[in-house]
């Protein structure tokens, strides 16, 4: 493989990482606080792609109006989510509130089947996204490089709210123990509404990127994210914001790699991009159940 | 070795008790009842009827086989597509005809060593078996050491691993051109024979003394621990034969298709026994069965939600999709309001059928 190729490769591989780690940080942040796989994250992801697309497209406005448009209907669809599917269930067995998050999920998928269709759409293209970058022989769409830069910003931002603001702490408080933080007087409810808010508004970042990177919209494009980001989240130790970021990165350049060095190979690997995440999921199970970041907890009676 | 003696004797107090007790009889009577019922419906009903029929006790299989490691021992598996592939794919590469498989696999040429192999359909439903059971073994060894979520999302992943495998294994599997022609064997007797077969196995199981031991697991895995229940050993056990049922399902799912292909196995063919095992209440063998054919005519009945609907004085166009929407939301109200399903734990009884009759009577009485 020569340089130009790899350091290619090595773009693609960042902005793919970085859209795993908008993702998976919405998935750790609410098991950090209601010890639950939110399985319809991958769908509220997809949800913001077609309403950026519908605003686009229907009501024909500028791209930032658009962006911003299905930002925030992701993020009042997130916490409607989790008013209606979630909250009824708090206090029952765990394998209830995973049956009907995994009903929520889906029932979305099959409502965007109804409502937009089953036929895949364009994302319409924006010029200054779709341009052709060239740094020292090495070409790539402006998107690829805007994505992790935009992560990156966004990524502190988040860094803020949690470590210097009020919300940030109670969010803190109650992923550190719920009771405790109930009876310290803060509201539980409040602060498990403004996780999925920040949740669905990283999924909606994210999904919104996504739909310029690789423009092809399809009511199911939010399964496969959303499962491959729930275990960038567990390599990466769950319920830790800098382990999702980390098992993102390395879920990105994973795939990217195997089907960047399959061409180079005596047997085409390049069907098993998608295998990758479980393999990777299967063995930090086995090896360090907590993950890179996580800290190991014992069951106690 | 204690709960070797424990199982033989209730072995024995079955076979015993099978001609003696009333309501082993009760029993014997129903099944032959259930089987002539059978045997009129498939003379009397339509070809596309006798599908549904054949669904229905698919769809009993893999409902209890999941019911098991779900139910029973209160492991929350999400694997059950994955053993199903497997044992579609061995059962209809085992009995395809060599000819068939030439005919099928254009784009390269077969594996030497299975192109010219053809067993009978029996063998070929068992070999689906043994081989979900053995893909049961290796997944759970190292996946049973998980908890709750860890699990479900562990053997989801092995499920799309299997998936995905079989799609690029063109040589073996096709790829994802899938197989076609598969031999039409399946009818009534072979789906519902094996459906109640299941049912007597799972019955029989769970009375025994592995039953309580996967009953104290599900209540609490330290407490049975404590109690000197092998964790693993009899997790393992459950899943194994929770996968051979499933493999099974699997084989006669694609036989009666005719067709199979790795996009069939999706999550979504898991989430079907899942919804059914939720709505006849998780840990509930008779409550499955109800559910597994409740399900299944919903399911099918519920297609005039995708056609076009005349109502005389209003037309709808159909709308694709619609039908999974109300089963999705079927799904969610079960499990909102309603966690107990149609049977919760409890289960059919010819006892409870005695007081409940009884009760009847005597209401009827006062009267």
């Amino acid at each position: 493989m020569s340089l130009t190729i790899f350091m290619q490769q090595l773009v693609n591989a960042a902005s793919l990482g970085s859209l795993y780690a908008l993702l998976a940080i919405g998935y750790t942040m609410v098991y950090g606080i209601l010890r639950l796989i939110n399985f319809a994250h991958g769908d509220v992801f997809m949800l913001s792609t077609y309403f950026a697309f519908y605003a686009m497209t229907s009501f024909l406005l500028p791209w930032y109006i658009s962006f911003a448009i299905a930002i925030i209907l992701t993020i009042l669809f997130g916490t409607v989510l989790e008013r209606g599917a979630y909250r009824p269930l708090r206090n029952s067995p765990r394998i209830s509130i995973m049956i009907s998050a995994i009903a929520a999920s889906f029932l979305i998928q099959n409502l965007a089947v109804v409502f937009f269709g089953g036929i895949p759409k364009a994302f319409p293209s924006v010029p200054i996204f779709s341009k052709i970058i060239q740094i020292s022989g090495v070409s790539s769409s402006s998107i690829s490089v805007i994505i992790p830069i935009v992560t990156i910003l966004v990524l502190f931002i988040l860094g803020y709210i949690i470590n210097q603001t009020k919300m940030g702490m109670a969010m803190r408080a109650v992923s550190k123990d719920y009771e405790a933080a109930r009876l310290m007087g803060i509201n539980v409810n409040t602060v498990i509404s403004f996780t999925f808010g920040i949740g669905s508004a990283l999924a909606a970042i994210g999904g919104v990127m996504w739909g310029l990177k690789y423009p092809q919209l399809i009511p199911l494009m939010g399964l496969m994210p959303g499962l491959k980001c729930f275990i960038a989240a567990v390599v990466g130790g769950i319920g830790n914001i800098k382990g999702a970021v980390i098992g993102g990165f390395i879920l990105g350049f994973g795939e990217i790699m195997i089907v960047a060095v399959s061409v180079y190979m005596p047997y085409d690997l390049s069907g098993y991009r998608d295998a990758f995440a479980f393999v990777l999921l299967i063995a930090i199970l086995l090896l360090k159940p907590d993950g890179i970041m996580g800290k190991s907890s014992v069951e106690k009676v | 070795m204690k709960e070797k003696t424990l199982d033989t004797i209730s072995w024995k107090w079955w076979l015993k008790n099978l001609f003696t007790n009333k309501n082993s009889l009760y029993t014997i009577i129903a099944i032959i009842v259930t089987l002539i019922i059978i045997g009129v419906l498939n003379k009397t009903l339509d070809n596309y009827q006798i599908r549904i029929l054949n669904l229905c006790a698919i769809y009993i299989i893999l409902a209890l086989s999941m019911n098991l490691i779900n139910g029973f021992v209160g492991l929350f598996s999400l694997g059950h597509a994955g053993f199903m592939a497997v044992g579609a794919y061995t059962c209809a590469l085992l009995t395809m005809s060599p000819e068939v498989k030439q005919m099928n696999f254009f784009l390269k040429p077969m594996v030497p060593w299975l192109a010219n192999v053809q067993v009978s359909f029996p063998t070929g439903v068992l070999m689906a078996g043994i081989m979900a059971a053995l893909a049961g073994a290796i997944i759970g060894a190292p996946v049973l050491r998980l908890k709750d979520d860890y699990l479900a999302i562990a053997t989801l992943g092995f499920a799309e691993i299997i998936r995905i495998v079989f799609t690029n294994l063109q040589s073996i599997t096709n790829g994802a051109l899938g197989l076609k022609g598969l031999p039409n064997t399946v009818n009534v007797w072979w789906t519902w024979g094996i459906a109640i077969a299941t049912i007597i196995f799972m019955i029989l199981l769970i009375h025994g003394s592995y039953g309580k031991a996967f009953k104290a697991i599900r209540e609490d895995e330290i407490a049975a621990e404590a109690m000197g229940i092998g964790l693993f050993k009899h997790k393992m056990m459950a899943f194994i034969i929770g996968s051979f049922f499933a493999g099974i399902g699997g084989a006669l799912l694609g036989h009666l298709m005719g067709t199979i292909d790795p996009l069939m196995f999706r999550f979504l063919l898991t989430f079907n026994i899942v919804l059914i095992v939720v709505f006849g209440g998780i840990g509930s063998i008779t409550g499955n069965v109800i559910a597994a054919v409740i399900v299944t005519i919903m399911m099918e009945v519920l297609r005039v939600l995708d056609g076009r609907m005349d109502f005389g004085f209003i037309e709808i166009q159909g709308i694709p999709g619609l039908r999974m929407v109300v089963f999705s939301i079927m799904l969610m109200a079960v499990i909102l309001f309603w966690q107990r399903g149609l049977m919760g734990t409890k289960e059919f009884s010819w006892a409870w059928l005695k007081r409940v009759s009884r009760r009847m009577v005597f209401r009827t009485k006062d009267c």
